[in-house]
């Protein structure tokens, strides 16, 4: 009996461990693949450069200083506002109106991310008559927002009753409870959900194309059109050079490189100090 | 006058009522345990008087709940000053993710209590004097409050209490996640605290409740069954339920 339990025991952790081997193997694979292919069009020229025509060498320079750019715009909106909203739902959000709301997060988190690119482009683009970095801001955070909407709202909801009676007890108002207790202790978890964000918007593509546009020089006005790295990746990529096809894997090792740092970054400044 | 004075109160979770006419008078300085069989009510109506349950939906208040003199329930009532005069301590001790200091600071800097920053530092090291827990973290007050053992966790929760300066201090079970001789230490305190605060202990323990306090409350099912001197409740008691209680013959 004994015999039979500890060898089943043994099969399922061993069939879990390749499982996890095996999702972390592809995951390497891919990693490695993309660096082998990519390292060889690497160097510093290539990370400062915009891009030149065919033979004339060029980089991701502007697509870099352009990928940040729309980030921090759109995250300097998304961000707060999302929280902000998943704070509201966990907090008071058990009514017709929270319900409200969090069908209509939901619904926004799985729309395709060109349709919000359509949106915008009918909305700010055609308006102002021209493609700009305020408009490819403003995609970027439609797409943002309802993702750190629902991951701060799981995450606030989580912490403990205990913790909030102890500082309503004390005498602290409602606002002062979830800013000063509630939302420190869950601070980590909304970092994370922020980081989920970020990492999905620095490599969306389609929104971009049609409200930033993409551009081949450096540019820092909102009203101008701005290059990215997804749409520089997919102009190197669909091109028929062998060269610009290297460039396109070197660029793509780069995106991902960015988001782990950015991701290091904030993990190490939000972890738990208590 | 009573500090705290309850009449004909009754409490309703939905449609279910916890709280049957309730009358009772407590006063100043004196320190009353309610005792009671496992949902009695003796936690709901030790929250009425801080208004705690206000933070669970569909509850309904009937009856005056008048805390010097001042009825609580009322439209007018700033709940937050209530909150401070009445302070508690819970069951499982609660600290904040913050610093011991932080902790104990925390109550004091919301209400705008001290001064400057020595006014600050001097009250929460009286707070944690008066909790006895101040020889055991004054080299440590920046470290994580849950680094501390399970009884100091509690002391600091009560001294956290006590920096708010309130006048009324409720406690709900705050010795039973405890070991015994940190049980001896809450207990001991509790003891201390009366000359300065009037206390209402809530205890499923009944030799706790000879050993600290002045009267003892008894409830069940809701009511009140009876209210009396501690000394007289433990060996001569009124009511026949009472004496069947406390002897063991239920609950």
């Amino acid at each position: 009996m004994i015999e039979k339990r500890r060898l089943v025991n043994k099969v399922m952790t061993t069939l879990t461990a390749l499982c996890a081997f095996g999702v972390v193997a592809i995951l390497l694979i891919i990693l490695g693949y993309i660096s082998f292919q990519g390292i060889t069009s690497l160097s510093w020229q290539f990370l400062i450069e915009t891009p030149k025509p065919v033979g004339e060498g060029g980089g991701i320079g502007n697509a870099i200083v352009g990928s940040l750019t729309l980030l921090g715009l759109a995250a300097c909106v998304g961000i707060p506002l999302g929280i902000a909203i998943g704070t509201y739902l966990a907090e008071l959000g058990d009514g017709w109106f929270g319900t409200i709301v969090r069908f209509v997060a939901d619904s926004m988190i799985g729309i395709p991310s060109i349709v919000f690119g359509v949106f915008v482009y009918a909305l700010v683009v055609l308006q102002q008559g021209y493609f700009s970095t305020l408009a490819g801001s403003v995609a970027l955070a439609l797409i943002m927002i309802p993702i750190v909407t629902r991951t701060t709202e799981e995450i606030v909801k989580l912490v403990p009753k205990a913790m909030r009676e102890g500082a309503l007890a004390l005498g602290a108002p409602q606002w002062r409870v979830t800013w000063d207790i509630v939302l420190p202790a869950a601070k980590t978890g909304i970092a994370t959900g922020a980081m989920l964000a970020v990492a999905r918007v620095l490599g969306e593509t389609a929104p971009l194309l049609f409200t930033a546009f993409g551009s081949r020089f450096y540019n820092i006005y909102l009203d101008e059109p701005m290059a990215s790295m997804p749409v520089q990746i997919y102009n190197y990529a669909i091109s028929p050079f062998e060269e610009w096809h290297k460039k396109a894997w070197a660029a793509t090792l780069v995106l991902i490189t960015l988001i782990l740092v950015i991701n290091i970054i904030v993990r190490y400044t939000t972890r738990k100090k208590y | 006058m009573s500090k705290i004075s309850v009449s004909n109160l009754n409490f309703y979770y939905g449609k279910s009522q916890a709280l049957i006419e309730i009358s009772l008078e407590i006063s100043e300085n004196e320190v009353i345990a309610f005792i009671g069989p496992s949902g009695c009510g003796k936690s709901t109506f030790l929250r009425t008087l801080n208004r705690m349950n206000d933070t669970i939906p569909n509850t309904r208040v009937e009856g005056e709940i008048l805390i010097d003199g001042k009825d609580i329930n009322s439209q007018t009532t700033d709940v937050v000053a209530l909150r401070r005069k009445v302070g508690m301590v819970f069951q499982k001790s609660n600290p904040f993710p913050k610093s011991i200091f932080d902790n104990v600071a925390y109550g004091i800097t919301i209400n705008g209590i001290h001064k400057n920053k020595a006014d600050l530092n001097e009250r929460v090291e009286k707070a944690l004097e008066d909790a006895a827990l101040w020889n055991e973290v004054k080299d440590r007050l920046n470290s994580s409050a849950f680094g501390l053992s399970g009884g100091q966790q509690q002391r600091l929760c009560i001294a956290r209490a006590l920096a708010v300066e309130p006048d009324v201090i409720l406690m709900d079970e705050p010795a039973s996640a405890l070991d015994p001789i940190a049980t001896q230490k809450i207990e001991e305190l509790v003891v201390q605290l009366k000359k300065n605060y009037t206390i209402v202990i809530v205890t499923h323990n009944m030799q706790q409740a000879a050993r600290v306090s002045d009267r003892t409350a008894f409830f069940m099912l809701g009511k009140l069954v009876e209210v009396n001197d501690t000394k007289k409740m433990f060996t001569s008691p009124d009511e026949k339920l009472t004496e069947d209680y406390i002897t063991g013959r239920f609950g």
